[in-house]
């Protein structure tokens, strides 16, 4: 279930014979699993047509790099055509609103109130003084939902009772928030069906009676097929200036957002990746692109380019590995993605990993437990943790201990063999080892 | 440019369905009106499978099949295919029968489970209506202690319906409010218990052992406990759900599946690759947020609802 596109592709190539140029047969045989691996990562129907239609005609015709081989040339080609059409980077667009006005939308059950939360979370750290606001009168304890989590993080909350009417709960709260001076205003609405003509009139019509600055799609990354759908109708009834991805924690590809943003030009603003309210990220397309084409198909692109690069470009290579900066962050994933992956091979890898870490010198063997209490460790890590291990004094040390039900010993344990492997990634070279190394590496970081 | 129904169905199945039907499969009888089965015929009933969330496996065993029948029976008729694509849907949800829900005396445990978002707590509001119909009495653990607010969402709903919620402290241990629900159900002679747990994501490994653990708190009072375990699903959701029910089933046994949402757009065909290749039935649907919007999933009306019968 888990064959990398690359690997599929390698199937269909070993029948080809090495040619200098890809051909329109080969290409379209290729495609065929391309179109494949994208449908399975959710992506809409339509989008993944065009898509591939767009790869071929980069593809016929294009020269065998000769660092690359056929498949790899075309995992090249789709690598780069996701992240042109993910787009880039957008940010929150306030101008000189004051108060700016954040309106959150989407479906049930999309995260719009733990996003609402992060979001305000997110901004405070910017230096935004934020009001929440429960517009959600609908679902029951919805207000009480965002009033706890306002507590929690210290950030007012602007509610009335469900009684109260969403445009009025909002335009009240925006005159609040101009006389308390709060920088902005995010409004959490309730969830709603696209084909709901009465709740998406209420929800453009909070936007039409209220100088909305930023309207925000929240959905949900496991989203199928009808993410398009969804998309094309908020954006035609509100439109929509920006989407948020939910849930990007879990292991769904992630497809929808390529559909979202092919289909409408919504750009992706940030992308959520836990239940904790500092779970939000900026959004990167090609770490995106990655996921939706599959870790192990980016890695095994780089890993063979380096085989023939010359010695230039591999420095930028390892500069560009070593940058990355490898966290348990990362090696989470690793872990997560061996686990996926079944077991035994990656057992197997690890330990012919093993044997390359003895010829080079290293003293440290690693990890022989199963691969899960590591997990369990590092799940019990916060996210600061993971990527600054520095921050691992001794009360915090007893506490992922107990939370993982380990002692602080396998907690010291991880960490040496984890700052082993972090030295090892930095003497990166492009030799067996960094190849080696670059298989490690699950995520681009 | 903009035209939808106005959604105001509670009840049916097929109500919820006549929208499905009128979006891929209306379009799927217009395909059958297509005198010749040909080349193209084929290409668009994958494309329509797969924009059902069918999955692209899933489609292209039925396509094949469908071949095959077709070359066996030599039917010619775009119309005997209708009838054939009905017997190969039918079949891969494992038949006409639906498993119904679990029984076991004095008291049958139910436990909810699912990602973030899926609708867990409204869809034990509305079993619990369902069994309150069937005048048995029903007894909910609050278990979600994580979420903000989730014991008082399942409170209001106790309150609605009359039943007794058994709550604690929030950020208290989900096993010991299971534990405390288990005996309170036994104590008062309840017929069903419905344990609500938190969303979580099926990556989380302590997650996932949590509800492990929750289980085994269960056994504790009742050693046959948990009788039956349902994964609540999204009927949005792509092909992801394969994947939750595998781990979920992995980790804690999943009995049946509640597959929500479905009054929406989407149409639900991951169902097809969930009962095939996982062998988990689906037992209910959800068709709305009113508590009324959910009936035992019935794989005839499933398919035929598609159809114009």
């Amino acid at each position: 279930m888990f064959e990398t596109l690359t690997d599929r592709l390698q199937g269909v190539f070993d029948k080809i014979r090495a040619k200098g140029k890809l051909t329109e047969p080969d290409v379209q045989e290729a495609m065929k699993e391309v179109r494949r691996a994208l449908l399975e990562a959710d992506v809409n129907f339509k989008v993944v047509k065009e898509f591939v239609a767009k790869v071929t005609e980069r593809s016929v015709g294009a020269d065998v790099l000769q660092a690359l081989r056929p498949d790899q040339q075309v995992i090249k080609i789709v690598n780069e055509q996701l992240i042109e059409m993910l787009g880039e980077q957008a940010h929150l667009d306030f101008a000189s609103a004051s108060p700016a006005v954040i309106m959150l939308v989407g479906l049930q059950g999309s995260g719009k109130t733990t996003t609402s939360a992060k979001l305000a979370h997110f901004l405070r750290k910017k230096g935004q003084s934020p009001l929440l606001v429960a517009a959600d009168v609908y679902r029951p304890a919805a207000i009480d939902q965002l009033v706890t989590l306002g507590k929690q993080l210290n950030i007012p909350v602007y509610a009335e009772s469900p009684a109260s009417k969403p445009l009025d709960i909002c335009r009240n709260a925006i005159k609040e928030a101009r006389e308390h001076g709060n920088s902005v205003v995010i409004l959490d609405t309730a969830g709603r069906l696209h084909i709901d003509d009465s709740m998406m009139d209420e929800v453009a019509a909070i936007r039409m009676a209220l100088q909305v600055n930023e309207v925000l799609l929240i959905a949900d990354a496991m989203t199928g097929q009808e993410s398009v759908r969804v998309a094309e109708e908020f954006n035609a009834r509100l439109p929509l200036s920006g989407l948020i991805l939910t849930k990007m924690d879990g292991d769904a590809k992630g497809g929808a957002a390529l559909s979202i943003r092919a289909v409408t030009d919504i750009p992706i603003k940030f992308i959520s990746t836990g239940e904790k309210t500092d779970a939000l990220e900026p959004f990167y397309p090609d770490r995106l692109a990655s996921r939706i084409l599959g870790m192990g198909d980016v890695l095994t692109l780089i890993e063979k380019a380096e085989e023939t690069m010359d010695r230039a470009q591999a420095e930028a290579m390892e500069k560009k590995l070593r940058t990355n900066s490898f966290t348990l962050e990362d090696f989470l994933a690793q872990l997560q993605q061996i686990k996926k992956m079944g077991s035994l091979s990656s057992l197997v890898e690890m330990m012919g990993m093993r044997s390359m870490l003895k010829q080079s010198g290293v003293e440290g063997e690693i990890d022989e437990r199963p691969l899960k209490q590591v997990e369990a460790i590092i799940n019990s890590m916060t996210l600061k943790e993971r990527r600054d291990p520095q921050l691992l004094n001794g009360s915090r040390k007893r506490r992922i201990a107990k939370g993982s039900g380990t002692t602080v010993q396998d907690v010291n344990q991880l960490l040496i063999q984890f700052r082993e492997m972090q030295q090892m990634m930095k003497q990166l070279t492009s030799g067996k080892m960094g190849k080696m190394m670059a298989r490690m590496m699950g995520t681009k970081r | 440019m903009y035209m939808f129904q106005r959604i105001k169905r509670f009840n049916p199945f097929r109500d919820t369905l006549q929208k499905t039907r009128d979006t891929v499969f209306s379009r799927m009888t217009g395909l059958f009106t297509e005198q010749v089965i040909d080349d193209a015929l084929w290409e668009e009933l994958e494309e329509l499978l797969i924009r059902a969330d069918v999955g692209v496996d899933i489609s292209l065993d039925i396509v094949q099949n469908l071949q095959v029948r077709v070359a066996r029976e030599h039917l010619t008729q775009a119309r005997d295919l209708e009838m054939a694509l009905r017997d190969e849907l039918l079949d891969l949800l494992g038949g006409a029968d639906t498993e119904g829900l679990r029984h076991h005396a004095p008291m049958t445990s139910i436990m909810m489970v699912g990602v973030n978002g899926v609708g867990k707590t409204t869809s034990i509001a509305k079993l619990t209506r369902y069994l309150q119909e069937q005048k048995k009495s029903v007894i909910i653990a609050a278990g979600d202690t994580f979420r903000a607010a989730a014991v008082e969402q399942l409170s209001i709903w106790g309150e609605r319906l009359g039943v007794t919620v058994i709550r604690q402290t929030s950020s208290a241990d989900p096993g010991a409010v299971v534990y405390d629900a288990m005996q309170a159900g036994l104590a008062r002679g309840a017929e069903y218990v419905i344990i609500d747990t938190a969303g979580r994501l099926h990556t989380k490994f302590n997650l996932m052992e949590e509800l492990k653990k929750v289980q085994r708190v269960a056994q504790k009072v009742d050693p046959t406990a948990i009788h039956e375990v349902l994964l609540v699903l999204d009927a949005t959701s792509g092909q992801n759900a394969l994947e939750q029910t595998r781990v979920f089933g992995e980790a804690v046994g999943v009995t049946g599946v509640i597959l929500t949402k479905l009054d929406g757009t989407a149409k639900g065909g991951v169902a097809f690759a969930i009962r095939r290749r996982l062998k988990v039935p689906i037992k209910f649907v959800g068709t709305g947020e009113k508590v009324q919007d959910f009936a035992p999933f019935d794989a005839q009306q499933f398919v035929s609802a598609l159809f114009n019968v």
